[in-house]
């Protein structure tokens, strides 16, 4: 049978959706699929706005879909591509771009747009809004808002609703002053009741956001752009920025000109057909069903399946019967959840409300028939997952009604997870239940994202990862298999570092090739390599049989590679100290070699950037130096403040004791990277406290030293490992603690990691106390290390390898 | 595949086993690649993601992981394995101390 044609208005959340649930009942098969979008994206995470908007989460992590998901399902996307009329009659949608596409099967999933109430001044033409005046609905529309706060000024949201406060809350991130003018006497008047919206007016006040309420706006003020707000009541407001979350306006005109039934939205039926042709469904915030118009994701999961079951055929009877709605706010430092009613409306409906206003905490719950139909939980929602479940099932409620607000006696988290009942939904965005969880930790999925990428909970707005995580490991129970790899040293040999050198050194296993061999079964494996030949360097000291392949570029041509295939030179420079002819030298190459950038490193040296690889060794030879190492996981450099020699400050010599230090250890391979420092007094002009070893003088030639310091994308005070009187002691001791780093970290593991694995004391005891009785062994093995040191630019210099160094190479004899 | 013809691409001892190197040919760049096991592939010379220097990556049974940003690609085929953008591959083979291109038929064209 030849195929269908299904055509889709909308690439939103309810149309992508949708077609996903097509595609999971065998729908490639019977339709060919064209979508059109009016953004020019992949489908996206709309909730997850808020999060962009609030520095939560970057606008690249919230696409659902990517654009290859459209070409790999053999959907035709055209995107930013609105369509602009539905022929009925002909079967046929035309976009705006002058696309045409006939259907059998209509689905219209065109969402809707931020409602903007006809305030005068709120326009410049008709439909533009005035420069400075945002809705809140689109990626556009974040990136708009952002870049009009940029770095803080006066800001307005009108509505103090849900989207209202997450704006809000998303611009003082951007350092605004902010202000919610709400027309309702009280806050998120449609999920509360007046004295749940004064605890939370009181909860955002205390975050920095000014809150009026029963405030209407009249103008818009501002010639060409936004300049204020003049109110009702006579007073202004002035501000740069305004955004408009005063409620959802359905897209539903492309129904009208269709002569589809249009009220607030398109009316559909129980199969979410037009109620006016048996071809067009519609999904999504622009159908009405029932005289109900939704306007958040979870009912939208559900028109999608149903729609799915009877386009399909897989299920003619489908229905739709309406959802109830629950909510959770996603303003951080606000713990609320709503759902249902927000007043008892029948005589013999039962209130349980209990207000800590000073806390912020406010609960109350509205029981009809010992079933509940409503539900605030401010400040601690803890019970929140329960609750909504219980409402949205309509489930019995336990007698003992103090329960359902707080946890007494048990621990708290356990009794929730009992008695969750199994069908209860933990993820309301992709409406994953308790036992769907369950399942697929029993089909043997026991790691939290393994769990999230297989069911999807938790991929939605995220509130339930906490939850979602509690339950896999609850599911996972008694016997929680931890997957016995996350010890290993590298992935492919299921032998623990210490296992590893053992089976190494009983073999006599001394290049990385042996190892594949011996104890890999032949396989190798790329990211196993260079730290096996890390290791080896350790342990086998001069004796290790060196292979480029097992080393990274860098490793391998010992410079650092750059984005554009060419490669920094960083020659050494001890203390950060030189002298005029090195830096004369030094710019000659740079001359010569037509060096794209001199450049002063962070760790007080000076970096050559953009050497063609072909010219590498001509310009360590004519430098005349060693090499810097700046490329390796190896000690790199250390730095050093003047000290002694002419601050007025100096308590020690630091620049000399980074000298001897550098001379030291240079080249020495370890699992990650090596940063020093020396300070000469505690003032650390050297950044010595965040080093992986920084020295700090204190006086009376006594070191301190201090180990496991970051100062990278993670921040570290190194901790006091002990003080020492005198260079050579601070040598010794600062030798021994690399030396234990190198034989227990796992590769990649920075200092700090580690210490914060195993403990200071741990170290501290082995390292100064010499608890296990090791210290001279690991003196006696750094220096071993120290004497097998060979330069590798010299050697690189003289060695008889033709094509190290070409880039590229003239095929052919 | 039918083939037409070979090329003489490098000699072996250019590209030491593990490694690639990158040559040119007819103004094409081609990373050629040498297991320690033997085999020989030849590939693209820069990476689809962002052009970095595949020949400078490292290899693996026959993966090459990119020094760039680390994206992985089966030399055999081409496949991404850390993603879904493919590679482009040559055919070839391995003689005594050398590496020929293989020159595929018209109708499969891979290099004109
Ligand atoms: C900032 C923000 C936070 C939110 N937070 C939550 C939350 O926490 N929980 C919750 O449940 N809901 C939340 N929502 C609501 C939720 O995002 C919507 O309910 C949902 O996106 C509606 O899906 P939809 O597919 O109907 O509409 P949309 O996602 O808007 O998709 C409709 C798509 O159709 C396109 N379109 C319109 N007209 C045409 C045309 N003529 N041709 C082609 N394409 C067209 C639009 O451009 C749009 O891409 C939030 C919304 C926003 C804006
Ligand atoms: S360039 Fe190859 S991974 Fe980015």
């Amino acid at each position: 049978m030849a195929k269908q044609r299904l055509v889709v208005i909308g690439n939103g959340m309810a149309g992508a959706r949708a077609v996903e649930e097509v595609l999971a009942r065998g729908g490639s098969e019977m339709f060919d699929i064209t979508m059109f979008g009016d953004e020019p994206y992949g489908n996206y995470n709309r909730i997850l706005l808020s999060n962009i908007l609030s520095g939560i989460q970057d606008a690249s992590e919230i696409f659902l879909n990517p654009l290859d998901w459209y070409a790999e399902n053999g959907i035709t996307l055209h995107a930013g591509s609105p369509v602009t009329e539905i022929d009925r009659f002909a079967k046929v949608v035309q976009s705006a771009s002058g696309v045409r596409a006939h259907y059998d099967k209509l689905l219209i999933a065109t969402g809707s747009r931020a409602f903007i109430p006809p305030i005068p001044g709120i326009f410049t033409e008709p439909g533009k809004l005035k420069s400075g005046v945002f809705g809140f609905r689109t990626i556009d529309d974040c990136s708009g808002i952002a870049a009009a706060a940029g770095s803080g000024g006066k800001a307005a949201v009108i509505g103090g609703g849900l989207l209202g406060l997450e704006a809000a809350r998303g611009l003082l991130h951007h350092g605004c002053e902010v202000h919610v003018v709400h027309l309702a006497g009280h806050l998120m008047e449609q999920q509360l009741d007046a004295p749940g919206g004064a605890i939370l007016k009181k909860t955002m006040e205390s975050m920095g956001v000014t809150v009026h309420v029963g405030k209407s706006t009249s103008q818009v003020l501002g010639e060409d752009r936004v300049t204020g707000l003049a109110f009702k009541d006579g007073t202004s407001l002035e501000c740069g920025l305004v955004v408009v979350a005063a409620g959802i306006k359905p897209n539903a005109e492309i129904g009208v000109r269709a002569g589809l039934t249009v009220e607030r939205a398109i009316v559909v039926d129980n199969h979410m057909l037009a109620v006016d042709d048996m071809s067009v469904y519609v999904v999504g915030e622009c159908a009405q069903h029932r005289s109900r118009v939704y306007g958040l994701v979870a009912p939208l999961w559900d028109q999608a399946k149903v729609f799915a079951d009877h386009v399909t055929g897989a299920n003619r009877n489908a229905a739709y019967h309406g959802s109830k709605l629950a909510t959770k706010l996603k303003v951080m430092g606000v713990e609320l959840a709503s759902m249902g009613i927000t007043e008892p409306s029948e005589e013999r409906d039962e209130t349980i409300q209990f207000s800590e206003p000073q806390r912020g905490t406010y609960k109350k719950l509205i029981v009809r028939d010992g079933r509940l139909i409503g539900g605030i939980l401010m400040g601690d929602i803890s019970k929140a997952a329960y609750l909504m479940q219980a409402f949205d099932r309509d489930s019995p409620l336990p007698e003992e009604r103090l329960s359902l607000l707080f946890d007494l006696g048990a621990p708290p988290q356990k009794v929730t997870l009992d008695e969750m009942p199994a069908e209860a939904q933990v993820c309301n965005c992709n409406g994953v239940t308790k036992a769907a969880i369950g399942n697929c930790v029993a089909g043997g999925n026991r790691s939290l994202p393994g769990v999230m990428n297989a069911t999807r909970a938790g991929k939605g707005c995220g509130s339930c990862k906490g939850l979602v995580s509690d339950l896999v490991a609850w599911f996972a129970g008694g016997d929680v298999e931890e997957d016995p790899s996350v010890h290993w040293y590298v992935p492919n040999i299921p032998l623990k570092k210490s296992e590893l050198v053992e089976a190494i050194r009983a073999r006599t296993l001394k290049s990385v090739s042996a190892v594949f061999r011996e104890l890999a079964g032949g396989v190798e494996d790329a990211g196993a390599k260079p730290a096996l030949a890390s290791l080896l360097s350790v342990v086998w000291k001069g004796e290790y049989v060196a292979e480029p392949d097992a080393r990274f570029i860098n490793e391998r041509i010992h410079a650092n590679i750059q984005k554009d295939g060419t490669f920094s030179v960083v020659p050494p420079m001890p203390g950060g100290a030189t002298t005029p002819a090195e830096l004369r030298r030094i710019a000659e190459v740079a001359e010569k070699y037509h060096v794209s950038l001199v450049k002063v490193t962070g760790g007080q040296r000076i970096d050559l950037l953009g050497v063609r690889k072909e010219d590498l060794p001509a310009v360590w030879a004519e430098l005349g130096t060693v090499s810097g190492h700046a490329y390796g996981k190896t000690y790199r450099t250390c730095k050093a403040c003047v000290g002694t020699d002419f601050c007025r400050f100096g308590l020690g010599d630091s620049m000399a004791l980074a000298k001897k230090i550098e001379d030291r250890f240079k080249g020495i391979d370890s699992p990650h990277k090596m940063k020093l420092a020396t300070a000469g007094c505690p003032r650390n002009c050297s950044e010595a406290l965040i080093k992986d070893v920084g020295l700090v003088a204190v006086g009376d030639d006594r070191w301190e030293i201090y180990v496991a310091g970051a100062g990278g994308s993670h921040v570290r005070k190194g901790d006091l490992l002990c003080t020492v009187s005198s260079h050579e002691e601070a040598i010794l001791i600062s030798g021994r603690f690399m030396q234990y780093y190198r034989e227990e970290a796992k590769y990649k593991e920075r200092t700090y990691n580690w210490i914060e694995r195993v403990g200071i004391e741990r170290v501290r005891a082995v390292v100064v106390e010499d608890s296990d009785g090791i210290a001279a062994r690991l003196d006696a093995a750094m220096q071993e290390s120290v004497d097998a040191y060979v330069d590798p630019w010299g050697a690189l210099i003289e060695g008889q390898e033709t094509t190290r160094f070409a880039s590229l190479i003239p095929a052919g004899e | 595949m039918s083939v037409l013809g070979e090329r003489f691409l490098c000699r072996l001892v250019d590209v030491p086993p593990g490694e690639g190197r990158t040559f040119e040919m007819d103004g094409q760049r081609i990373a050629v690649f040498h297991t320690r096991t033997g085999s020989v592939f030849a590939t693209a010379a820069e990476c689809p993601h962002k052009g970095g220097p595949l020949a400078d990556g490292m290899l693996g049974g026959t993966t090459v992981t990119c020094p760039l940003h680390e994206r992985v690609y089966d030399l055999a085929n081409g496949r991404e394995l850390t993603g879904d953008c493919d590679l482009m591959t040559y055919p070839v083979r391995r003689t005594a101390d050398g590496v020929v291109l293989l020159l595929p038929a018209a109708s499969d064209a891979m290099i004109s």
